[in-house]
C-alpha cells in the first residue's frame, strides 16, 4: 500500500497494538434492517456518561415517538426519548451490561408505528445539504445536539453537546469523525458508512461549525474500503476529508487513531480537545445532522447482532430500550453451541448475564461468542516475557500493573501509571500465561480512586 | 417475546449455557508458556548439533543428565511445595538442557547433577516456582557445583591430555589466551571445533539457533545486542594481543551462547525493551571485565547472576513514560 496518509500529518498508524481475526464477513455484507417494533422496550434514564435523568412521564401515560421522557439540569447529561409510540408501564429498575443499575421507563408499545423502509426513509432519506450552515450560530448546532439526546454513539457514550462548546481556552482546530471499527465482528458502523455517508458529511461540516473546527477530516481503515469509496463520494465539493488508516486494534480508539491522522498525542488522563481536535462516532455524527436540520431526536441506532453462535447476523435499525432477546429472537436465536453474549465488541465489550436488558444509545453490537471461540487455558505463572509489553499502545508494563493491582501493591500499580490504562484489551489477549489482566487493572484502578 | 433470562430463545432447542467472564472475550492463542519453552528447545538443536560434531558421546550423556535431574529435581521440589508439578511447561527440561550445555564434555555425572537440583531447588522452586525466580537457575546451579566441585569445573578440567578427541586435548581458547598468551585461528572459533563447555564453542551454531529465539521473540533481541555491544566496545577500548581481534574476542568462550540462550532468560531479565538492552550491556561488560581483569578465563555464569541481581532496580529506572505522559498528580474528585 502506498502512503495511506497522504496530506496528513500522522503516518495513518499507531506504535503496537494487536491485530486480531477480523470477523467481519459474517455481518459486514447484510444491509441495515429494521427490528420490527418489540411489544415492549425499556428507557433507561441513564445511557451516557454523566447524571441520570429523571423521568418526565408516568405510569398510563401516552408517548410518541420522540416525546422526551426524561431529563436531567446536570450539565454533562443527556435528555431520553421514546423510541416508539405507547403507553408508559410501571418505572422500573435495570442492570446494564457494565454493571450499572439504572432505573428505567418502559412502554408497551401501541398498534401505530413507525416501521420498516418509511422508518428507514425517516432516519437515513431524504436531502442531506453540505451548504448553507451559516446561518446556524454554533451555541444553536451544541442546543440541539443537547436537546435530541445525542450522546457518543461509539460506546463511551459521552454527551455530544459539552464536545460541541466553543471553549475560549481550548480552541479547536480539526474534527475527526471516527470510523474505525477495530472491535473484530462489529460491522454497524460500516454499514452506516456505506449506505448513509451522505449524513455522516452532513454532520461532520455542522459539528465543525459547532466547535470550530477549519478542518474536517473522517477516519476509516483500510479493510473497510467501499466504506471510504461511499464517504469520498458523498464529500466531495465539500472541504470534509477521507483518511483510510491501517486496520490494527484498538485503531478506534481516540488516543491511537489522533496520533494517526494529526500526530498529536492525547495527554493521559486529558482529551483530544486538549490537543485541539474533537472526536465523533460516525453513527453520531449521523444523528447530529438529523438533530440539527429535522430536530428530531436520538431515538434509533444501528446494531450488529453477529458471532458464530448467532443464527443469521444481521445488522439491525433498533429502537433504544429494545431488549437483547428481542435482537436475537429476530436474527433466529442462539445457535446451541453459544457460549457467550457480549454487549459490544469481543475486546471491550461486557458479558451478558441477562438478555432481558435494554439496548442503550452506546450500544454498537451484540456478539455471540461460541464455545470453541471462548475457551480459555487455565492461567499459569507469569514468566515475564513481555509480549505485553511489546502491545500495549500506551506503552504501559501490563504484567506488573495487573500483578501489582492482585497482590494489592497499589503503590507500584501507581508507580506504573496504572491510571492511564484504558482497557483496551491487547494484553490480555496476547498474553501466554492466560492471565485476566484487563480485569486485574480494573480492579487496582477502582481501589485507587477509593484512596 | 421471550421470558428467559438465560439465553433460550428458540422454544425447540434447549437454552444454550451463557457464560460471563471478563473481557477481552478473544485470544490470540498463538503462544502459551510451554510452546516458549519448546521455542526455546528447538533453538538448541544447532548448539546440540554441533556440540555432537565435536564432543560425541559427550554431549548426550550431560543433556540426558542435566535435564532428567532438573525435571526430577522440579518434580519432588514442587511435590514437596505441596503443588503440582509443572513439568509439561518445559521450563525445567530448558534448565537442565542449559546447565549441561555449559558444563566440560567429561565432567563428572554429579556434577551435572547436583548443579540441576540446586538450580531447580535453590534457583527456582524456593522463590515459588516457575516465573519467580530472581537468578537464572542454569547458572545459579552451575555456580553452585563450581563452588562444591572447583576440580571438576576449573579450567584444567577441559583438558583430557590423550583423549580419543582431538578437542579434549588442548586447552579452551580463552584459558591459552590468559595463561599462555597463545591466540588461535577465527575459523575454529567461528565454527566450533575447540575445546570449552559443550554447548558453546560453535558461535555460528548459537547465531543460528539465537536468530530463531530472536525472531520468534521467544528471546528479546535487545539482551543480545547489548551483550555483543558492550563487548565489542569494551575489546575496542581495551585492544588485546596480536592475532586476537573482536571477531575472536565475540566467537570465544560462552559469549554468544549467554548472549542469545542464558542471558535471554525472560523471568530473570528486566520488563522492558529498555531495560533489556541496559541489562544485555551489563552482562556484556562484565564478562569482558572478568576475562580481562579476573583469575578465570571466562565470566559469563557470573555476569549474568550479578545483572540478574540488578534486575530490580533496572526495572525501577526504565519505567516507560505512557504515550501522552505521566499521569498527572493532581486527584479528581
Amino acid at each position: 500500500m502506498i502512503a495511506p496518509l497522504k496530506g496528513f500529518p500522522g503516518s495513518g498508524n499507531f506504535a503496537r497494538g494487536v491485530h486480531p481475526p477480523g470477523r467481519k464477513e459474517m455481518a459486514a455484507e447484510a444491509a441495515i434492517e429494521d427490528l420490527p417494533t418489540p411489544a415492549q422496550i425499556a428507557i433507561p434514564l441513564l445511557q451516557h456518561t454523566g447524571a441520570a435523568c429523571e423521568p418526565l412521564v408516568k405510569l398510563k401515560d401516552t408517548v410518541e415517538l420522540g416525546q422526551k421522557v426524561g431529563d436531567s439540569t446536570g450539565f454533562i447529561s443527556s435528555p431520553v426519548h421514546a423510541s416508539v409510540n405507547g403507553t408508559v408501564a410501571m418505572l422500573s429498575v435495570t442492570t446494564l451490561p457494565n454493571g450499572r443499575h439504572v432505573r428505567t421507563v418502559p412502554i408497551k408499545t401501541g398498534p401505530e408505528q413507525l416501521a420498516g423502509e418509511a422508518l428507514r426513509q425517516e432516519i437515513f432519506g431524504g436531502d442531506w445539504p453540505t451548504s448553507g450552515f451559516d446561518a446556524l450560530a454554533p451555541e444553536q448546532i451544541a442546543a440541539a445536539a443537547h436537546e435530541a439526546g445525542l450522546v457518543g454513539l461509539g460506546g463511551a457514550a459521552f454527551p455530544t453537546h459539552v464536545k460541541l462548546m466553543r471553549n475560549e481556552k481550548r480552541p479547536v482546530d480539526a474534527l475527526l469523525v471516527n470510523g474505525c471499527e477495530c472491535e473484530p465482528y462489529l460491522a454497524s458502523d460500516y454499514r452506516l458508512m456505506v449506505e448513509a455517508a451522505a449524513p455522516i458529511v452532513t454532520g461532520a461540516l455542522l459539528a465543525a461549525r459547532a466547535c470550530g473546527a477549519k478542518r474536517m477530516v473522517i477516519a476509516v481503515e483500510d479493510n473497510k474500503r467501499p466504506a471510504a469509496e461511499a464517504l469520498r463520494q458523498a464529500a466531495e465539493g465539500t472541504v470534509v476529508q477521507v483518511a483510510v488508516v491501517r486496520t490494527k486494534y484498538p485503531m478506534g480508539g481516540e488516543r491511537q487513531v489522533v496520533p494517526a491522522v494529526f500526530r498529536r498525542d492525547v495527554p493521559t488522563g486529558g482529551l483530544p480537545l486538549d490537543v485541539g481536535v474533537v472526536v465523533m462516532n460516525v453513527g453520531t455524527a449521523a444523528a447530529l445532522a438529523r438533530a440539527v436540520l429535522r430536530g428530531k431526536p436520538l431515538t434509533h441506532r444501528v446494531v450488529s447482532v453477529t458471532g458464530a453462535g448467532i443464527a443469521r447476523p444481521k445488522n439491525l435499525l433498533v429502537p433504544v430500550g429494545a431488549s437483547y432477546a428481542d435482537l436475537i429472537e429476530y436474527c433466529g436465536g442462539l445457535r446451541p453451541d453459544a457460549a457467550r453474549v457480549i454487549a459490544g465488541g469481543p475486546m471491550m465489550g461486557f458479558a451478558l448475564n441477562a438478555l432481558n436488558v435494554p439496548v442503550t444509545k452506546g450500544t454498537s453490537g451484540v456478539v455471540v461468542l461460541t464455545h470453541d471461540e471462548v475457551r480459555r487455558s487455565e492461567e499459569t505463572a507469569c514468566v515475564r516475557c513481555g509480549r505485553c509489553v511489546d502491545v500495549c499502545p500506551l506503552r504501559l508494563v501490563p504484567s506488573r500493573m495487573a500483578l501489582a493491582s492482585r497482590y494489592g501493591d497499589l503503590e507500584l500499580a501507581r508507580r506504573y501509571h496504572l491510571q492511564a490504562c484504558v482497557e483496551c484489551g491487547c494484553c490480555a489477549y496476547v498474553c501466554p500465561a492466560g492471565i485476566p489482566l484487563v480485569q486485574l487493572m480494573r480492579v487496582g484502578k477502582a481501589q485507587l480512586v477509593k484512596g | 417475546m421471550t421470558d428467559t433470562n438465560t439465553g433460550g430463545t428458540s422454544p425447540a432447542a434447549p437454552a444454550p449455557a451463557i457464560h460471563v467472564a471478563p473481557g477481552p472475550h478473544l485470544f490470540s492463542g498463538a503462544l502459551t508458556t510451554r510452546k516458549m519453552m519448546f521455542d526455546v528447545l528447538l533453538a538448541l538443536l544447532p548448539v546440540v548439533a554441533a556440540s555432537l560434531c565435536v564432543f560425541r558421546l559427550y554431549t548426550l550423556i550431560q543433556l540426558a543428565i542435566g535435564v532428567a535431574s532438573a525435571m526430577a529435581a522440579e518434580a519432588v521440589f514442587t511435590r514437596m511445595r505441596g503443588r503440582a508439578a509443572p513439568l509439561r511447561d518445559g521450563s525445567a527440561a530448558v534448565t537442565g538442557a542449559i546447565l549441561a550445555l555449559s558444563l566440560p564434555a567429561t565432567a563428572p555425572w554429579y556434577v551435572g547433577a547436583v548443579g540441576a537440583i540446586a538450580g531447580i531447588g535453590i534457583g527456582k522452586v524456593i522463590f515459588g516456582g516457575v516465573g519467580n525466580n530472581v537468578f537464572n537457575p542454569a547458572m545459579l546451579g552451575r555456580a553452585f557445583s563450581l563452588i562444591a566441585f572447583p576440580a571438576a569445573l576449573g579450567a584444567s578440567a577441559y583438558v583430557v591430555p590423550g583423549s580419543h578427541l582431538d578437542g579434549l586435548t588442548h586447552a579452551t581458547p580463552l584459558t591459552a589466551l590468559k595463561q599462555l598468551g597463545q591466540t588461535m585461528g577465527l575459523l575454529p572459533l567461528f565454527l566450533g571445533t575447540t575445546n570449552g563447555s559443550i554447548g558453546e564453542t560453535s558461535a555460528l551454531a548459537c547465531l543460528a539457533g539465537g536468530a530463531y529465539l530472536c525472531a520468534r521473540r521467544t528471546a528479546s533481541w535487545e539482551i543480545p545486542a547489548g551483550v555483543i555491544a558492550a563487548a565489542v566496545a569494551i575489546s575496542l577500548l581495551v585492544g588485546g594481543p596480536a592475532g586476537w581481534t573482536v571477531l575472536h574476542e565475540l566467537s570465544s568462550g560462552a559469549l554468544l551462547f549467554g548472549a542469545f540462550y542464558i542471558a535471554t532468560d525472560p523471568v530473570s531479565s528486566p520488563l522492558t525493551p529498555r531495560g533489556k538492552f541496559i541489562f544485555g550491556l551489563g552482562v556484556g561488560a562484565l564478562v569482558m571485565l572478568i576475562r580481562k581483569l579476573s583469575g578465570y578465563p571466562e565470566g559469563v555464569m557470573f555476569a549474568v547472576l550479578i545483572m540478574n541481581a540488578v534486575v530490580p532496580l533496572i526495572n525501577r529506572w526504565t519505567i516507560p513514560v505512557p504515550v501522552g505522559g505521566p499521569v498527572p498528580e493532581k486527584k479528581t474528585g
